[in-house]
């Protein structure tokens, strides 16, 4: 086509201009850069999460005892007590869709450097969710929030936040950066390679 | 190539997403210009968008401030009270390294959400009275929409309601006045973005 778009504000220049004159952001053709981006974020974010489970992430003083829980391990005091529902929603909000992005961003990131037999649009729709889900997980942060500000009565009981708060937090962070930079045109052009068909 | 100032192709509009060339045709009011290959929504004008959305923003400030200030829950157990507001919820991580942790809750749930608002107050607001637009007004917008992804107060919310489920039967807990202002909130920060075309935005700020 001899045009590049801008991908902030969709203005069309043609071949060959560095920096959008509506608003400014550098134009590249492609950012094969992007994805080293993407791998180096998502490496961060995975390293992050480590901690963010192997640390408590409540510590919850009460008349008797003081008891530290890590998330998995809170999840199962949980259905101890008989409440598998929030049990369940935990170890799904905090354990399978964290996990589940990590896979998908290296999925989506492994899928534009060589023929992939998902089809385009069904990998965009991907890279859609994991954009949306990403800033979800960030629940947990504020859930820990919530209670550890909300729950300070005196003696009879306290629930402070623990170190996994912080790593949690950054995981998710380096996550959504790390989807961000991920550049979803690449998942189209397989198909234009393929079929060499210009759009109208 | 970079001697001449390339001219912008007016009559052509690129799908951010895919990559996909289209010959611009500016859809009605109310209609929505979507990109057949990944179906993301490219140009959806509306009929006084503007207008609604300076009404929203200017309610969604009012909110913000208001229920950053009230009390937000109270606990009460056995004889025990405690009730706390939005930022004591955001700073309840204060020990040690943990205030990053703190600071970076209040941003998202208070700070990002009111800088965007204000933000696209001060791009729009001219817009719409049919001034010129202010200046630096293209880099405000930019900031509004690097902003958006980090604004975090509707999941703040939903936050709300996972730990209210959690101590329910720990201890006795009632909403305050500030939880009803943030319910309202959350509903109207969905509302603006729905109102948003950013393309006719853009549009606009390039005269």
């Amino acid at each position: 086509m001899g045009v590049i778009g801008c991908r902030r504000c969709t203005a069309v220049w043609p071949l060959g201009t560095s920096l959008c004159g509506r608003c400014g952001k550098p134009l590249h053709q492609r950012d094969h850069k992007s994805l080293q981006r993407v791998w180096a974020l998502l490496a961060m974010g995975l390293l992050c999460y480590v901690p963010a489970n192997m640390y408590p992430m409540l510590r919850t003083r009460t008349l008797l005892s003081v008891q530290e829980d890590t998330i998995v391990g809170g999840a199962i005091e949980l259905a101890h007590h008989g409440a598998w529902g929030i049990a369940f929603i935990i170890l799904l909000a905090s354990v399978a869709i964290p996990l589940g992005k990590f896979l998908a961003i290296a999925f989506l990131a492994i899928s534009v450097t060589r023929p992939s037999v998902v089809s385009n649009s069904r990998r965009q729709l991907l890279y859609e969710v994991v954009e949306y889900i990403g800033r979800w997980s960030m629940i947990d942060i504020f859930v820990v929030a919530i209670l550890s500000s909300l729950v300070q009565l005196n003696t009879l009981a306290a629930i402070t936040p623990g170190r996994a708060s912080l790593f949690f937090a950054l995981s998710v962070i380096f996550t959504m950066l790390s989807a961000q930079a991920f550049d979803s045109r690449m998942i189209w052009d397989a198909q234009t390679r393929n079929k060499d068909t210009t759009q109208p | 190539m970079a001697s001449s100032i390339p001219t912008q192709r007016g009559d052509l509009i690129v799908c951010p997403q895919c990559d996909a060339v289209y010959t611009l045709r500016r859809p009605g009011h109310g209609e929505k210009a979507v990109c057949k290959r990944c179906h993301i929504v490219l140009i959806t004008p509306r009929r006084k968008a503007g207008m609604q959305i300076i009404a929203v923003s200017v309610a969604i400030v009012v909110l913000i401030i208001a229920a950053t200030v009230f009390p937000f829950l109270k606990i009460s157990a056995v004889g025990a009270h405690n009730s706390v507001s939005i930022l004591d919820a955001a700073l309840a991580f204060s020990d040690g390294p943990l205030i990053l942790l703190s600071l970076t809750t209040a941003a998202l749930i208070v700070f990002i959400p009111l800088a965007r608002v204000l933000l696209s107050l001060y791009v729009l607001v001219p817009l719409v009275l049919d001034r010129p637009p202010a200046r630096g007004a293209k880099a405000a917008f930019r900031l509004a929409e690097a902003l958006r992804p980090w604004s975090m107060a509707e999941i703040f919310a939903i936050g709300c309601a996972v730990a209210l489920v959690k101590i329910s039967d720990l201890a006795d807990v009632q909403f305050g006045p500030a939880f009803w202002m943030f319910g309202i909130l959350v509903v109207l920060v969905v509302v603006q973005d729905r109102f948003y075309c950013r393309w006719s935005v853009w549009n606009a700020l390039d005269r």
